[in-house]
């Protein structure tokens, strides 16, 4: 009840605001082509201004990546023609389809989600850009007063060099995965964020209004600092689908947690089911300092991201907090998490939830690292599948490495059905069959769920609401 | 609202195992009917089947309420007719707030289909809760999940009184409760007790009935009915025992 308040008070002020906010200014429209060469890499540079030092980090990235084969585990990528791929566009020459041409599909979900409708038109590709500057604008005088720097990329490189350049691609190398490399040489867009020693920001930071043309594109790079004893909570992406004529979404992120410092990183991904969605997520955290990763995956063909924390501080903690869900023939979740103990007295918490349904395949690949210094340290990882169908399929591939003897881990694993005997109990209490697998499966996802931010939570269980319905009987 | 079971023979579906051999039993409306009898001799199968639980499956005779067949009907239609188990071992549901699933509950059986206000569902719901002793917050957990034996009891009783059905069968409601909690337990069935309301209550032993006066206790020895009569029956067999009933069962009861 109070819940739908919420939502609604939100809804109201969001139209309210996006009236003001709303731009559809034409830009000069400007694309590299089909296909990559070194005068890509320069000509993006170029057209970005930006200084020498941040040209030879995407040439070196680039030579990197000629150098680099697909993953050899995990789905298929064999469909994905890299040469075939538009490397850069500005924002605005994202071709706009009608919204006569969205299909009815995506129209129905929107309506049932609740979402907005001048977002409506953005999420379906209908609307090229779409911005709330207004709003947006005083969200940052807040920030500012705290110190707090909260901006795309792009522009971070052009105001804060020096912070960039100290910690730009140390975290995620271009050598690590041809995604990572393939985004260092191309990357437009993503988030920047610092937050000074001692500093809290106590509201969540969020691309506000959740979707931002500078914020979004394919080759996203965001970096975040969370200084000595600050915090930090920021929460991306969308719970309603988001079409993308973009066929490959390979997006790095690195996070560097200080000393006493706290960040979660809430991300919930719902792309249309063209997209590969490729992800290089990591984060280093020093002494003491705390790194959660709060990580949703809905859409997608073929989903691949494992988010890891560097443990390299005594007493660091990480945690992973995921749900995958696939829901149909070609949707492939392959999503976990890594671990990476390199200090004593670490811990570590890994929980994955998965859904999969009508022929959706929902895999956990996961590795828990000890090395010699991780004396003293704890890992706890636990993996929960509900198959809906049998039609849909999920593994469980863990991976741990341990250095040393006096550490403590945990693996449990559990691959279910919906449960014969819960759906008969909730369905003698008058619940039909369908309420009583939604009901099921909603608490299967709570843990999750609690997590969001209240917007967030109210629109994913309408989803999965909605996403279930037809699914028995 | 009576409820008729007539000749009903079930069997477990998985191994064929016949368990029901031939089930009688009528209980009008307005009254309150006890069986009893040793474990293992089919009363938890006989009211799960009546329910509808699907690893039974009925191979003869029928079941109506209030006239109409239950048996080709979903658990969950006869659950909207008025029909409530009160379960021995009832399911945990994790991530579920009790709350949120009684109040589902309550709106998806509501004979008008329209949703109680929200008011009106919290009144009532203290209202209950403060009947059967139960602390505040056991709403706010997750059904079942982490309950106490005891607590499980109280919340299906809880439920019972939410959902307000025509009849409620209470599978040993009375199972693993010290003196007070079966004591408050049984308040909050009289509690329901009024001339449209029936209850079939499954207890080994006699002291629940001592709190829940019924009006007729029937024995079931090896799937049937073998005895029936009024409330003294269960004391006659608190004294006895069920030494007789096993000879029975040894030597078949089949006439």
């Amino acid at each position: 009840m109070s819940q739908e308040e919420d939502k609604k008070a939100i809804q109201k002020f969001s139209q309210e605001h996006y009236e003001y906010g709303f731009h559809d200014d034409v830009q000069p429209i400007f694309s590299t082509g089909i296909g990559l060469t070194e005068d890509t890499v320069r000509e993006i540079s170029r057209r970005k201004n930006e200084p020498q030092w941040m040209l030879d980090i995407r040439l070196n990235a680039y030579h990197q990546y000629l150098k680099m084969k697909l993953p050899d585990f995990g789905p298929d990528l064999s469909k994905l023609d890299l040469s075939q791929l538009r490397y850069f566009q500005r924002p605005t020459d994202h071709v706009a389809r009608s919204w006569a041409d969205v299909p009815e599909e995506m129209k129905t979900t929107f309506e049932k989600m609740g979402v907005p409708e001048a977002e409506r038109q953005y999420l379906a590709g209908a609307t090229a850009q779409y911005e709330s500057e207004v709003v947006y604008a005083n969200l940052k005088r807040d920030l500012s007063r705290h110190g707090i720097i909260f901006m795309d990329t792009d522009t971070a490189v052009q105001k804060y060099p020096e912070i960039v350049k100290k910690y730009f691609a140390t975290l995620v190398h271009p050598d690590d995965n041809i995604f990572a490399a393939l985004n260092t040489a191309v990357w437009s867009g993503g988030t920047f964020i610092y937050v000074p020693k001692g500093v809290h920001a106590d509201e969540p930071l969020q691309s506000f209004f959740r979707i931002n043309a500078e914020n979004t594109g394919q080759f996203e790079r965001t970096l975040i600092v969370v200084d000595e004893d600050a915090s930090v909570n920021y929460v991306e992406g969308c719970t309603a689908p988001v079409y993308s004529e973009d066929s490959l979404h390979a997006a790095v992120v690195e996070v560097f947690v200080k000393p006493r410092g706290f960040c979660r990183y809430t991300t919930i991904q719902n792309w249309s089911p063209n997209v590969y969605s490729l992800e290089t997520k990591r984060a280093v955290a020093d002494e003491n300092a705390v790194m959660e990763w709060v990580d949703g995956n809905l859409g997608s063909k073929v989903t691949m991201k494992y988010p890891s924390v560097y443990l390299r501080g005594r007493g660091a903690k990480g945690t992973m907090l995921s749900i995958a869900f696939a829901n149909g023939k070609v949707v492939d979740q392959d999503t976990g998490a890594r671990m990476i103990h390199q200090a004593p007295d670490t811990s570590s918490t890994i929980i994955s939830k998965s859904l999969c349904r009508a022929g959706g395949v929902c895999d956990y690949r996961g590795e828990v690292k000890m090395d010699e210094n991780a004396h003293g340290s704890s890992s706890h990882v636990e993996c929960d599948t509900i198959i809906m169908d049998d039609d849909s399929s999920s593994d469980t591939i863990p991976l741990n490495k341990v250095a040393v003897g006096d550490v403590a881990m945990e693996h449990e694993a559990k691959v279910s059905k919906v449960s014969e005997e819960e759906l008969y109990y909730l369905m003698s209490r008058g619940l039909s069959e369908e309420a009583a697998t939604k009901m099921i499966v909603m608490g299967f996802i709570e843990p999750f769920t609690k997590q969001l931010p209240m917007e967030y939570a109210v629109e994913l269980n309408r989803l999965i609401d909605f996403q279930m319905e037809g699914s028995v009987g | 609202m009576t409820l008729v079971v007539k000749n009903l023979h079930a069997k477990v579906k998985e191994s064929g195992e016949e368990i029901l051999k031939g089930v009688d039993l009528t209980v009008p409306t307005g009254e309150v009917h006890a069986i009893m009898g040793p474990n293992g001799n089919g009363k938890s199968t006989l009211v799960s089947t009546i329910m509808g639980y699907p690893a039974y499956e009925v191979t003869a005779g029928s079941v109506t309420f209030d006239g109409e067949d239950v048996l080709n009907k979903s658990v969950t239609e006869r659950a909207r007719m008025g029909m409530f188990l009160g379960m021995q071992y009832p399911a945990e549901i994790p991530g579920v707030k009790n709350v949120d699933f009684i109040r589902q509950a309550m709106n998806a059986t509501q004979p008008d289909g329209k949703p109680v206000p929200v008011m009106q569902f919290l009144q009532e719901l203290n209202e209950a809760k403060e009947l059967l002793q139960m602390p505040d917050d056991i709403t706010d957990r997750y059904l079942n999940v982490g309950f106490s034996g005891g607590e499980k009891k109280r919340n299906e009783v809880l439920q019972m009184m939410m959902l307000k059905p025509k009849l409620a069968i209470l599978d040993e409601i009375d199972s693993g409760l010290d003196i007070d909690a079966l004591r408050i337990v049984a308040n909050g069935i009289n509690h329901m007790r009024t001339p449209q309301f029936s209850a079939l209550l499954i207890t080994h032993y006699e002291r629940l009935l001592e709190y829940v006066k019924p009006d007729r206790v029937l024995v079931m020895v090896d799937g049937r009915v073998v005895q029936s009569g009024g409330p003294e029956l269960a004391d006659e067999l608190e004294e006895g025992g069920y030494a007789k009933f096993e000879q029975l069962r040894k030597d078949g009861v089949h006439e």
